[in-house]
């Protein structure tokens, strides 16, 4: 399986403005803890190591 | 400290050896009588090899040090005849519990699977575990345990070695055809032959000891991360036999060791942790470094190395004895093969191919589990948090927190030894796994499948209905050395072949299911019961073909391969 790249959301918007407003009253700290969180609740969701690992290579080459 | 073992004194006998007028020399010498050393004589004896045994103390493990032996460890020493005392003796243990903080946020059962004549994992204090070998040792004629008897030189040649041996008495010069080096994790041979164990050394120390409590606090693996008690750092709490309790203390890498070591530093630590309560006496502490690393190859010349010496990993996920025994397991049969000329050298490279495996697989869960329990920067810290916040409501966070990895025996799925899988099975048990025991019956009476498999080739054939074809097979069978026979199934089999095989029934079922066995299903077993080859159909060409790979017999044009490669990539 494959990472999907292409657009997948059904409601991009809504989904970054629901992302941004739960950080909205968070110290950098706590909102650090909070996407750890996230990324945990994610990858297990995704599951596939092999979608995961391309992720995380695509995420470290553009830095 | 210690009260509740005090540790035996062995005599030192002077050797004949000494007063020898040329150098003697033995097949095998093992260096270091620690539970591998120990094992590893056992073990030869059972395939009829004399030993001699070098130990430069005179006494079993001093404090307790390994004390979670795992299943494979003990159906180890099962077939050594030693497994026995020990499960007696040890604590069993299923339950555990993980905190974080001031909360507990799980608790596990390990669910061991039923069936098995041997318990998941116990635990014990290593010096139980290395006693019990010493009185097993006595039994055999074909074991020369010397103790107080230090190798201070070696002589490696590409075909025999030379060692000379420091007594209290003298000193003198032992010749060998093999010496397998069992002396720890800081080898005096090693260091002579200018031999290096690589790896990484956490930065971290740890506080062992092994405490005796009055309270009674269940038989459990409690795991603390960041507990009120011991802020930022983490803690673990297990059961020994004797009232004696296992605690580990994370003290962060700026520790000072000679500070930490003392009774009156160390007392309060434990003190907040078993609550003001709570009375205990410490029976033995010391403070450590722990370091994963291997040698880049455990053969050199006919110098062998097991264990420590070999490879060594921190103590999450009870690797180090367990990894031990298993390396010593799979040296032993080959060896012995070789030395009866019953195999090529070759075999015996298989040792380094097969426990560099094993050794990559332990060091890679331990150091897995030493990064989860002592995070190396900020943000593997944030994710380590935060994995253990969700696990207390979630199960997928449960299989991310990590607090050792218990040992599971390596499966060499890769081996050059393996016959190629080409049916179809319902059954992991692939060449290259270890097998899993059943219970069975033997002539009416309950036994268990590995005690039948023992440390010889054996064949397992499953014969539900039995005709002229399956008879000549089982005959042809029968005619190839060294070579035992199980028949499992319903079939009533005939005069011509009941004496040249053992017959055994399939109690409850659980044989065939684990094994997934049909009419002429056919199993062939290592002497270090390996699965080396499984078919759909039996036939005693394709076991002997299976048989002559697993004793190496096919492995010279891939040792040759390998060599060049290595040549090449040094180029």
């Amino acid at each position: 399986m494959r990472l999907k790249t292409e657009p997948n959301l059904s409601e991009p918007d809504r989904f970054y403005e629901a992302l941004i407003d739960v950080h909205r009253e968070l110290s950098a700290e706590q909102s650090e803890c909070l996407n750890a969180r996230l990324i945990l609740l994610l990858a297990n969701h995704i599951g596939h190591m092999e979608v995961l690992s391309e992720a995380l290579i695509i995420a470290e080459e553009i830095e | 400290m210690q009260k509740t073992y005090s540790n035996p004194v062995y005599p030192y006998v002077s050797s004949t050896d000494l007063n020898a007028e040329k150098a003697p020399h033995h097949p095998v010498v093992i260096v270091g009588a620690g539970p591998g050393g120990l094992a590893l004589s056992i073990d030869f004896a059972s395939q009829g090899i004399s030993t001699v045994v070098l130990d430069d103390n005179n006494t079993v493990s001093v404090g307790s040090r390994a004390i979670c032996f795992a299943k494979r460890t003990l159906e180890i020493m099962n077939r050594l005849g030693c497994a026995q005392r020990m499960i007696e003796k040890g604590v069993l243990w299923k339950h555990g519990k993980v905190f974080f903080k001031e909360e507990r946020v799980y608790d596990f059962d390990l669910l061991n699977e039923g069936d098995h004549q041997i318990p998941a994992f116990i635990n014990l204090q290593q010096y139980y575990f290395e006693e019990y070998l010493v009185d097993k040792v006595a039994e055999f004629k074909e074991i020369d345990l010397r103790w107080k008897s230090k190798v201070i030189a070696i002589d490696s040649q590409k075909d025999s070695t030379e060692i000379r041996v420091s007594v209290p008495d003298g000193e003198y010069t032992l010749t060998c055809d093999y010496l397998v080096c069992a002396d720890g994790a800081n080898s005096g041979v090693r260091s002579m032959l200018g031999l290096e164990s690589k790896g990484q050394v956490f930065q971290d120390r740890f506080l062992i000891s092994d405490v005796v409590m009055k309270a009674n606090f269940p038989t459990e693996r409690w795991f603390w991360f960041d507990p009120p008690f011991h802020p930022n750092q983490s803690a673990l709490l297990h059961k020994q036999p004797d009232n004696v309790w296992r605690i580990d203390l994370q003290l962060g890498s700026d520790a000072d060791p000679e500070y930490e070591q003392q009774e009156h530093v160390i007392r309060p630590r434990i003190q907040a942790m078993l609550g003001p309560e709570t009375e205990f006496d410490i029976e033995w502490a010391s403070v450590y470094t722990f370091q994963c690393r291997k040698m880049d190859h455990f053969i050199h010349n006919k110098v062998f190395f097991v264990g420590d010496a070999a490879h060594q990993v921190s103590p999450f996920g009870a690797r180090g004895a367990n990894g031990c025994i298993q390396s010593a397991e799979n040296l032993v049969w080959k060896v012995a093969n070789v030395l009866k000329g019953q195999a090529p050298e070759a075999l015996i490279e298989t040792y380094n191919t097969e426990r560099q495996q094993g050794a990559k697989e332990n060091i890679l869960n331990s150091t897995r589990s030493t990064d989860f329990i002592t995070p190396k920067n900020h943000i593997s810290r944030v994710f380590r948090d935060q994995t253990l916040r969700l696990a207390k409501k979630f199960g997928f966070a449960r299989t991310l927190v990590n607090s050792g990895r218990l040992s599971t025996p390596c499966q060499y799925t890769d081996s050059p030894l393996n016959s190629v899988e080409l049916d179809t099975f319902d059954s992991p048990l692939c060449p290259g796994s270890v097998p899993k025991d059943a219970p069975i019956g033997v002539y009416g009476e309950q036994q268990w499948l590995l005690n039948q498999l023992g440390n010889q080739f054996v064949v397992l054939v499953t014969l539900d209905t039995i005709g002229p074809e399956e008879i000549s097979e089982i005959i042809k069978l029968s005619d190839i050395q060294n070579l035992k026979i199980l028949v499992a199934g319903n079939a009533i089999l005939p005069d011509v072949i009941k004496s040249k095989v053992t017959k055994i029934d399939c109690t409850k079922g659980v044989l065939v299911e684990r094994y997934d066995l049909k009419q002429n299903t056919t199993y062939l077993f290592r002497p270090d019961q390996i699965v080396s080859g499984r078919w759909r159909q039996c036939m005693s060409q394709t076991v002997e073909k299976a048989m002559r790979r697993a004793l190496g017999f096919e492995l010279n044009t891939d040792v040759s391969d390998r060599q060049t490669k290595t040549f090449e990539e040094l180029k």
